[in-house]
């Protein structure tokens, strides 16, 4: 009887989430549709497309070399650390390391970062002028304001990738540093070791995944700042919903295309 | 003119507007009271056209909006002013660049004459010496300033004005009151503002609409607001201890 109360309670919950997810993704179709629609005056769009290559470009590049050279380090240290059998070439640290951080480290750790930067920023800032009322402003004004807000950020981001292109060449100059200086290999083995069996597609499928992250990182938060209701607190709410919602989708998403193109 | 036919607007199982009837004439200053949640917020943007209405028609100079093409649909929002309740200003943008915005993106005025229209605008709204400042710089009651010079700037037929003096004190409110009410005149446009300050209903209330359970519960202006026999009306306009104390005196005669 007890349990069968529960059971019906449990099953109306999963039903109205589901009904929920549903919704939600439907909408943010509708909102990426509406966002190519009605373009902003060009002048206009040229201008915010700059403020936030800024905002969202520019501004993160300091975190991401930070991240990148320390990771690249300790990647390389810990592949040595590991590989102390003496049949094992020197030079493999230079190849792990490289994989690591061209395959994973670099797009999909540097784009979690940005979930929790660039993304909490769209968040906020779109949820903002959402409860202060200044998007009704702009619709009432006859603006867009899907395309006036969101847009930019997507054509922003669409530079994420040399973001990773950065963080991956850094990251390498840390694997460098950190095991040719800290005495595990010489600077001939590591070179060695980083040019072994490279395939360029590798690198492509690094970029197009850039590429994804980069849109999602632009739209999911904008999408949970820009229908957002209530006042300040959610504003706050809102961006770490945003957070977690977009880190679980980058890393489904990375799974997705890791299955698709490699294996 | 705007007239107001059968006005219906709900939200899932909320009724907020049940069947509004109303006129709001142009070159005079058109009030929608009520109490706090009472739907004002909601006819307004019904108006506005950020709302679709359920039901009914709102005719815009004689034509409903259901047979505005879509072209006509844009002239008409260009043709429309608001000032939002809290401002709705652009944070990012200075108040000449708030100001300038409508003209920006929406004529092919020249630097120069927008230069120009804008600080005719700013003078107008007694604005001086803060063009350059961000609204987080600037007063609550330079904000609604500011505000109001936006919504003007592009010479609207209609202006809509959501609370534009809640949270500010009654000196300041008192003189943006007039400034919409002097705007309205001197432009002879179609002015709607919602209000829940008693002060403002007296001050300018040429035409009163009360809103009481998402229908029109009474209608005149401030010379007849006295005279209602519509009881909550009544309780609502004598609910301030300042007004209580009026009709007090005005009973005994003294
Ligand atoms: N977008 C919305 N979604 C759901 N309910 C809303 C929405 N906007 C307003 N409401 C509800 O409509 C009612 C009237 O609100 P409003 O028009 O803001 O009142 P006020 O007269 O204070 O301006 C309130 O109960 C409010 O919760
Ligand atoms: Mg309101």
């Amino acid at each position: 009887m007890f349990l069968f109360y529960f059971y019906q309670k449990f099953q109306k919950g999963l039903e109205r989430m589901l009904s929920n997810y549903i919704k939600s993704i439907g909408q943010y179709f509708i909102m990426i549709y509406e966002t190519f629609r009605r373009m902003t005056k060009t002048s206009e769009l040229k201008r915010l497309i700059l403020q936030e290559l800024d905002d969202l470009i520019i501004s993160s590049l300091g975190i991401v070399v930070f991240i990148s050279f320390f990771i690249g380090a300790v990647i390389a240290i810990q592949t040595a650390l590991n590989f102390s059998n003496p049949f094992v070439p020197k030079s493999l640290i230079g190849f792990a390391a490289r994989q690591s951080i061209i395959l994973e480290f670099a797009p999909t750790f540097v784009a979690i970062i940005m979930a929790g930067k660039v993304g909490s920023y769209i968040t906020s800032s779109i949820g903002t002028m959402r409860v202060s009322e200044q998007i009704d402003a702009l619709e009432v004004m006859g603006i867009n304001s899907l395309n006036y807000l969101v847009f930019p950020k997507i054509i922003a981001m669409c530079m994420f990738p040399f973001v990773i292109a950065i963080s991956m060449f850094v990251g390498i100059i840390g694997a460098y540093t950190a095991s040719v200086y800290g005495g595990f290999l010489s600077s001939e083995q590591f070179l060695a070791g980083l040019q072994e069996d490279f395939i360029p597609f590798q690198v492509f499928y690094a970029f197009l995944k850039s590429f994804i992250f980069a849109i999602i990182l632009a739209t999911v938060p904008a999408f949970h700042g820009y229908y957002m209701k209530g006042g300040s607190l959610e504003v706050g709410h809102a961006a770490t919903t945003s957070f977690v919602w977009t880190s679980v989708i980058i890393i489904f998403m990375n799974y997705f295309i890791t299955q698709l193109l490699l294996s | 003119m705007i007239k107001v036919e059968d006005l219906h607007k709900s939200f899932e199982d909320l009724e907020v507007l049940r069947g509004v009837n109303t006129t709001f004439e142009k070159g005079k200053t058109n009030l929608i009271i009520g109490q706090s949640g009472s739907g004002k917020t909601v006819f307004l943007k019904c108006l506005l056209g950020l709302f679709t209405p359920d039901e009914g028609t709102i005719l815009y100079n004689g034509k409903a909006y259901q047979n505005f093409s879509k072209n006509e649909k844009r002239e008409l929002s260009k043709q429309m002013g608001m000032v939002f309740q809290g401002g709705a200003l652009f944070d990012s943008m200075t108040v000449e660049e708030n100001v300038v915005f409508p003209l920006k993106m929406f004529t092919k005025m020249t630097k120069g004459e927008m230069k120009n229209r804008v600080e005719e605008v700013l003078d107008r709204v007694n604005l001086v010496d803060t063009n350059d400042k961000f609204p987080s710089e600037i007063s609550g009651g330079m904000q609604k300033r500011v505000s109001i010079a936006r919504a003007i700037v592009n010479k609207p037929n209609f202006l809509f004005c959501d609370e534009p003096n809640s949270g500010l004190d009654p000196r300041t409110a008192s003189v943006i009151d007039n400034l919409i009410q002097e705007i309205t005149h001197e432009n002879d446009i179609t002015t709607v503002i919602n209000t829940h300050d008693m002060n403002s209903v007296f001050e300018i209330g040429e035409n009163i609409l009360y809103l009481e359970n998402g229908l029109k519960a009474w209608e005149g202006n401030k010379d007849n607001i006295y005279k209602t026999d519509n009881q909550k009306l009544t309780d609502f306009v004598y609910a301030s201890n300042l007004f209580q104390k009026v009709r007090v005196t005005q009973r005994e005669g003294l």
